[in-house]
């Protein structure tokens, strides 16, 4: 190696008038987003759920059903069994003469309400935890690091199940029992994350130049982190919406003259045989928004790579 | 005349900590254990040694990243604004989710030096100095190769105009091709702006010249310390011996006839290091003397040629080290180091 001659324009990268100002990891991110076909066409398919839950009224009103009105008189047949899916009854009726679509739209209401509030408030709750955990370590970390080991190992149904027959089933206690059990996930994920960016050298430079803990925490390690709590707050709200009609479908959710696809479903155990539709629709419902919110995490997480950060 | 640096017996552990919830220390890592040297200003002091032997974190402890177990590190003027640091991983040593104009200005705004139109001017200034167009200022640090990654982190050493800048192996993680063109910055930067540089490495040939002094360590020691020629031409202590007969040689003729001395076994445990001399397990010339006692650094050769080696037994000129092969003339043993121009 020759260590007196190399000329440094060997390294400059060639002039280009424009694109002085870089894309940023996020410019490069959403644009790798729009280009994935199954992730943009989840986004529809979540814009559209949303579209038909923000207008439940309006479908109530179109078709005079209410959510929680029976008609017995038009929606079961003379026998007393429920109508099928009809000019009437859209999707068909339930066993008391409800109409399902109506039903279902405001059940997707709550299905939503739930899975976004409580993702949000375990992903709060889960950052605070996981960044105060990971940055300063020690002791805090042993201490808080056991919690999450507790939360993770409790039986959540036989907790959900308890606290429903002392406080009563109610939506905010629901938003408040998910929360409760997916924010340890966020939080580990959110600690281990910040113990790997603690130890990285641009931690360690900003630490040389003087700046403060806080500083290099909200400088240097925030930004680091918003990747991948994205990525998993929007594998979360598919669980939490699982997790809500499952304790639907046991009666421990909402009041259960709410609609909630849980309840539909539970209701539909005696029915699927007369009306199939009962189990179909709201299943196929939970179907398709616990697998647009998946594909939609994946995708965010393939563009947003979050392992790839330089290199390339 | 007053060094601009002077470290005194400086010492570095790092506990190990076990336990469930309360944390009791079961040992302690030895990183940096009783290193004293000094560091006039304008100079540029080399240190070298294999990697755990910590001299990373004696740099760090120079830079106030670490706080000293004890000991002394004394510095002419203000550590916290001149003293800065570069550092040995381009990729790492950047925030990714950053543009590198707010990364440069970071030591200016922690320090709250100028207002934000001062500091663009700042930094733009920076990013000529060390040779990047400075129209790129809001570029990603991705979108620069290792070699213009190690400039921006230059850069950044700079902006606060320090006196001391420590650089922890800043070429050993880029191409060969880069690392002179690195190496040659750091030489133009010095000659501007007078700057003093601790300059750490593995690599001899890269100490060999950019260094006025080098100190070789070994198990948080320093065993050998000269001027760069006199290291070079009469190491003294075993250790810089294989040390230096380790260091490639671009001749292959060169190469073929010099002779290696392998050192066997590991480098010891920092946690529990050897008695007496540290290199005792390792060296060919241990004696009893080496298994007990402790050797201090003293003067070889003239005492005013501030040549210093720890070791009871240190290598004769001519003398060979743990060879049995057929013998080898004395101008072969001296190592033969790629050199670019003069001295």
């Amino acid at each position: 190696m020759s260590l007196t001659e190399a000329s440094a324009e060997a390294e400059h990268i060639p002039e280009q008038a424009e694109a002085v100002r870089g894309k940023g990891p996020w410019q490069l991110a959403w644009e790798r987003l729009t280009r994935d076909r199954a992730a943009m066409v989840s986004l529809g398919v979540i814009a559209v759920i949303v579209l038909l839950a923000l207008l439940a009224p309006v479908f109530a009103a179109i078709t005079g059903h209410g959510p929680q009105e029976a008609f017995p008189a038009t929606g079961l047949t003379p026998e007393g069994l429920p109508v099928g899916p009809g000019s009437g009854f859209w999707l068909g009726a339930d066993s008391l003469g409800r109409d399902l679509f109506v039903r279902i739209l405001y059940g997707a209401r709550i299905s939503l309400l739930v899975g976004l509030l409580s993702t949000l408030l375990a992903t709060l709750f889960g950052v605070v935890v996981g960044m105060v955990a990971g940055f300063y370590g020690g002791w805090v970390d042993g201490v808080l690091a056991r919690v999450l080991d507790v939360v993770l190992s409790f039986p959540y149904l036989l907790v959900a199940i308890v606290l429903v027959a002392v406080l009563g089933a109610s939506v905010p206690l629901m938003i408040l029992v998910i929360a409760f059990f997916s924010f340890a996930a966020m939080a580990r994920v959110v600690r281990g994350q910040t113990i790997t960016y603690k130890e990285r050298e641009f931690i360690e430079a900003a630490r040389s130049m003087g700046a403060s803990k806080p500083r290099t925490m909200f400088v240097d390690v925030v930004p680091n982190l918003i990747a991948p709590v994205t990525v998993l707050a929007t594998l979360l709200i598919p669980t939490s919406i699982v997790f809500e009609a499952t304790l639907s479908f046991l009666g421990l959710g909402v009041d259960p003259r709410t609609p909630s696809w849980g309840a539909i479903l539970s209701d539909s155990v005696d029915y699927y045989r007369v009306a199939p539709g009962l189990l179909i629709f709201p299943a196929v419902m939970l179907l398709l928004t616990t697998l647009a919110f998946n594909l939609l995490g994946d995708g965010i997480r393939d563009a947003l790579d979050p392992r790839g950060e330089g290199g390339r | 005349m007053r060094p601009l640096l002077r470290v005194t017996d400086v010492r570095k552990y790092f506990p190990i900590r076990e336990g469930l919830f309360v944390q009791k220390e079961v040992g302690r890592v030895h990183a940096v254990d009783g290193v004293s040297l000094e560091v006039r200003a304008g100079e540029t002091l080399g240190i070298v040694g294999e990697s755990g032997c910590g001299k990373s974190t004696l740099a760090r402890c120079i830079t106030g990243l670490y706080p000293v177990t004890s000991g002394s590190i004394e510095f002419d003027g203000d550590p916290r604004r001149e003293v800065q640091m570069i550092f040995q991983d381009p990729y790492g040593s950047l925030n990714p989710r950053r543009r590198i104009g707010s990364i440069i200005a970071d030591p200016l705004v922690i320090h709250r030096v100028g207002t934000k139109a001062e500091r663009r001017r700042r930094v733009q200034e920076l990013m000529e100095l060390v040779g990047l167009n400075p129209e790129h200022f809001n570029r990603f640090p991705a979108e620069f190769s290792g070699g213009q990654r190690q400039r921006i982190g230059i850069a950044r050493a700079l902006a606060l105009r320090p006196r001391l800048v420590v650089c922890d192996e800043p070429v050993s993680a880029l191409d060969v091709s880069i690392q002179a063109q690195v190496i040659n910055l750091l030489k133009d930067l010095q000659a501007e702006l007078g700057l003093t540089y601790v300059f750490i490495a593995h690599d001899l040939s890269v100490v060999r010249y950019v260094s006025d002094r080098v100190a070789v360590m070994y198990l948080g020691r320093i065993v050998e310390t000269a001027a760069g020629e006199d290291l070079y031409k009469l190491p003294r202590h075993p250790y810089t011996n294989a040390l230096l007969s380790a260091a490639s040689v671009a001749d292959p003729d060169l190469s073929a006839r010099r002779e290696r001395i392998v050192l066997t076994g590991d480098v010891p445990s920092p946690i529990a290091p050897p008695s007496g001399c540290r290199f005792h397990p390792r060296c060919p010339k241990a004696m009893p003397k080496c298994v007990t006692d402790d050797p201090r650094l003293l003067a070889q050769g003239r005492p005013e040629g501030g040549h210093l080696a720890a070791c009871h037994f240190p290598v004769e000129p001519g003398e060979r080290l743990g060879s049995e092969k057929a013998q080898i003339e004395q101008e072969s043993t001296e190592p033969h180091l790629e050199k670019g121009g003069g001295t």
